[in-house]
């Protein structure tokens, strides 16, 4: 018997990640903290409201999903749908070819990770160049972002300097702003030199079809200025009703994510470029992406799909703390990734992540900072409950069979006898503890004494002293 | 309810809220067929199995008195957790019925009762861990309000005062190695501001902590706030 596999990724964890992750997160945590309710004490009523809206949004998601189609095709753009990560790739790759590109910038955008698109790309022969400093120093790398926001988390800036030094981006210095300076260089030819420029979204009005994207180094704008073509891969989940619900959602997202009141950037993008404007892609392109969102609606866990990928919930979480983001061994950490990774594998590969709702004390600190107001710990919840039924292997590993314990639990007799039988052998009676096996929990912590049934006894006499008092 | 790991270890915290109910002049009954609140089978995944607990349960505490736990995790788990199990289940509605008449004891004592301060006197410098399951309930305001009203306490501020302590039922056991690191910061932080006292609502995460910290040779002073309610005075004040 082993235990969790994330337990054990922690426990190999390097040092030096540990303490990066641990004091990014925790610093992270500290400023949300002071900057949102700095600025809005009322910050959990509009947390509350985001989440309905996002919900509502959700529920609705087939008309919101059309209307949103049909402004961006008034505006210009193309619109195009992918089922899955194979279909979204294929369509990228198609565009760019059709188009006779080679050269491609990228800023952040999570739903390309989940398709692997770089991969993708790379082995189809174009160049491509991920332009958020975070995510071209994993690119550099060969390595995958440990968390939605800060995707290098897990790096100190030696490493990064060595990187640098590595890929011929100038001699080892670990100076950040020397170090930023020499990734602007670097990327401002590609900027000038691509054809197409792929972005995300963090909204997309279906009012107006405005999609809506938040740097905080202008790479993305960067990325559109010189190109003639703008593919955007939006998950179908990104969708809210109107312009007016951003206001609320940029208010929360730049405080919860990095404790700004505003993302350095904020674009809104509703089309190609419009004949009187001086600059701009000829071209827009959305693909809104599925990939596994339907079957998450379909579940009873779609309250998941709200998330505006801020990651509180990642730096609250004492168990990201801890185990750093890969251990999650998908594109999303934290207990936003022990929600949504098992649900967008899909219910062909959930058994394989079943894992990931385990790792988690269900202390609730990520459902009180999330922005959208998941309740992640009753996900968690529900999702232990299914790995359950389906006898997900991996839900498992360690975990203590709870059978006895529950056969004890219903029959008070037996209950009884046992706090009493194991009070008079000065034992602790296993099949009653409902955290055993007992090694388990020895291994790093004492057990106070037993003493079963002694306020039972108490109780008793309490009662008879007070019915017959003498 | 006296929970399950009153029943098994921590005899006096449920004695505690035994003796400060009856010295507020309430009957106390301690139905003998109660055994737990279901949580273990709940929070590992097994469903089925803890429904049929929290039916037996609901089936021992029956009629209409209120029910008073010594403990912010059980108390969550009946006006939560029992009602997410049940949330396709037709005796819902009687679950609903055992939540809504379930308090953890010190959020009874101040906004069930409605006791703004405590008699009595403790000199001591304590510091309140407030335990994860009762976030969102009137419980960390209580204990802080009670304890914190005592004539000569002082309560100490530690750092982080909203992680875990690491304890989450069967997480202590499956994921060892992080439950016991998050303990370790935990006692840490407390530590740090060297208390008399290390108080809580929740034995789970005290035996945790203080499980740690004899292992690491030297045991914090851990009390239940029920404990230290009673042990502060004898004599009860008038309820309004
Ligand atoms: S689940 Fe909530 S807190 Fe976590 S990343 Fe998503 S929006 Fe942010």
């Amino acid at each position: 018997m082993s235990h969790q596999q994330i337990d054990q990724f922690a426990h190999r964890l390097d040092k030096g990640v540990r303490d990066s992750v641990l004091g990014g997160s925790a610093a992270g945590t500290e400023k949300r903290r002071q900057v949102l309710f700095g600025d809005l004490p009322n910050a959990d009523s509009l947390r509350a409201l985001a989440g309905r809206i996002k919900q509502h949004t959700l529920e609705h998601l087939d008309r919101y999903l059309e209307a949103a189609e049909e402004r961006l095709i008034d505006n210009g753009a193309k619109v195009h749908f992918a089922w899955d990560a194979a279909s979204a790739c294929q369509q990228v790759e198609t565009l760019l070819r059709e188009r006779g590109v080679r050269q491609v910038t990228k800023s952040k955008t999570m739903v390309s990770e989940e398709i692997e698109l770089n991969r993708h790309l790379a082995e189809k022969g174009f160049d491509l160049v991920e332009t958020d400093l975070g995510e071209f120093i994993v690119q550099l790398d060969g390595d995958h972002p440990s968390h939605v926001v800060k995707p290098i988390i897990h790096k100190n800036r030696s490493q990064i300097a060595k990187t640098f030094e590595r890929c011929g981006l100038g001699d080892y210095n670990d100076d950040p702003e020397t170090i930023t300076r020499r990734a602007r260089e670097y990327m401002r030819r590609k900027y000038l030199s691509a054809e197409a420029s792929i972005t995300g979204a963090n909204f997309v009005s279906a009012e107006s079809g405005r999609l809506c994207i938040v740097t905080n180094e202008g790479n993305s704008r960067f990325g559109l200025a010189g190109a003639r073509v703008h593919i955007a891969l939006v998950g179908i989940e990104k969708l809210v009703p109107d312009d007016r619900s951003l206001s609320l959602m940029l208010n929360l997202l730049g405080r919860s994510a990095t404790g700004q009141n505003l993302t350095v950037y904020t674009e809104f993008i509703r089309g190609p470029r419009q004949p009187e404007a001086i600059s701009g892609p000829e071209e827009m392109h959305v693909i809104f992406v599925n990939a596994g969102r339907t079957e998450t609606l379909a579940s009873d866990c779609r309250e998941i799909l709200r998330c505006i990928r801020c990651g509180a919930c990642m730096n609250v979480c004492p168990v990201y703390r801890q185990s750093s983001g890969h251990a999650y061994r998908s594109v999303y950490p934290g207990p936003l990734g022990a929600v949504l990774s098992p649900l967008l594998a899909g219910s062909a590969r959930f058994a394989e992540f079943a894992d990931l709702p385990k790792a988690s004390s269900l202390c609730g600190a990520c459902n009180e900072v999330c922005p959208v107001d998941i309740p992640i710990p009753d996900l968690l919840l529900r999702l232990r409950d299914r790995a359950h039924r389906e006898h997900a292997p991996a839900a498992f590993d360690d975990a203590p069979n709870l059978k006895p314990w529950a056969m004890l639990a219903k029959s008070p007799a037996a209950w009884r006898m046992s706090l009493r039988a194991a009070n008079m052998l000065n034992i602790v009676p296993l099949g009653f503890l409902p955290f055993g096996p007992l090694g388990r929990w020895t291994s790093q912590r004492t057990l106070p004494s037993w003493r079963g049934g002694r306020y039972r006894q108490w109780a008793a006499e309490r009662k008879k002293q007070k019915n017959n008092p003498s | 309810m006296m929970t399950c790991l009153c029943d098994a270890f921590f005899d006096d915290v449920a004695r505690a809220t035994h003796e400060v109910l009856e010295s507020l002049g309430i009957e106390v009954i301690v139905p003998e067929s109660q055994t737990c609140c279901g949580q273990p089978a709940f929070n590992g995944g097994d469903w089925a199995s803890a429904r049929q607990v929290i039916r037996h349960t609901l089936n021992v505490f029956q009629g209409d008195c209120p029910i008073i736990v010594p403990s912010g995790s059980c108390a969550a788990m009946s006006f939560h957790g029992a009602l997410l199990a049940h949330e396709k289940e037709t005796d819902l509605p009687q679950v609903q019925a055992f939540g809504a008449r379930t308090w953890e004891i010190c959020d009874f004592l101040r906004n069930g009762l409605g006791i703004e301060s405590w008699e009595g006197r403790l000199d001591a410098r304590v510091a309140i861990h407030s335990s994860c399951h009762s976030r969102g309930t009137g419980t960390p305001e209580a204990i802080r309000t009670l304890v914190g009203s005592i004539a000569g306490v002082t309560l100490l501020d530690f750092t982080q005062p909203e992680q875990c302590c690491g304890f989450g039922g069967t997480f202590s056991v499956t994921f060892p190695h992080i439950s016991g690191s998050m303990g370790r910061l935990k006692i840490d932080s407390v530590r740090a501001t060297h208390p008399d006292l290390l108080v809580s609502g929740d034995m789970s995460c005290l035996m945790h902590l203080n499980g740690l910290a004899e292992k690491q040779g030297s045991p914090l002073p851990v009390k239940h706030a029920i404990q230290v309610l009673r042990d502060a005075r004898v004599t009860p004040v008038t309820v309004q």
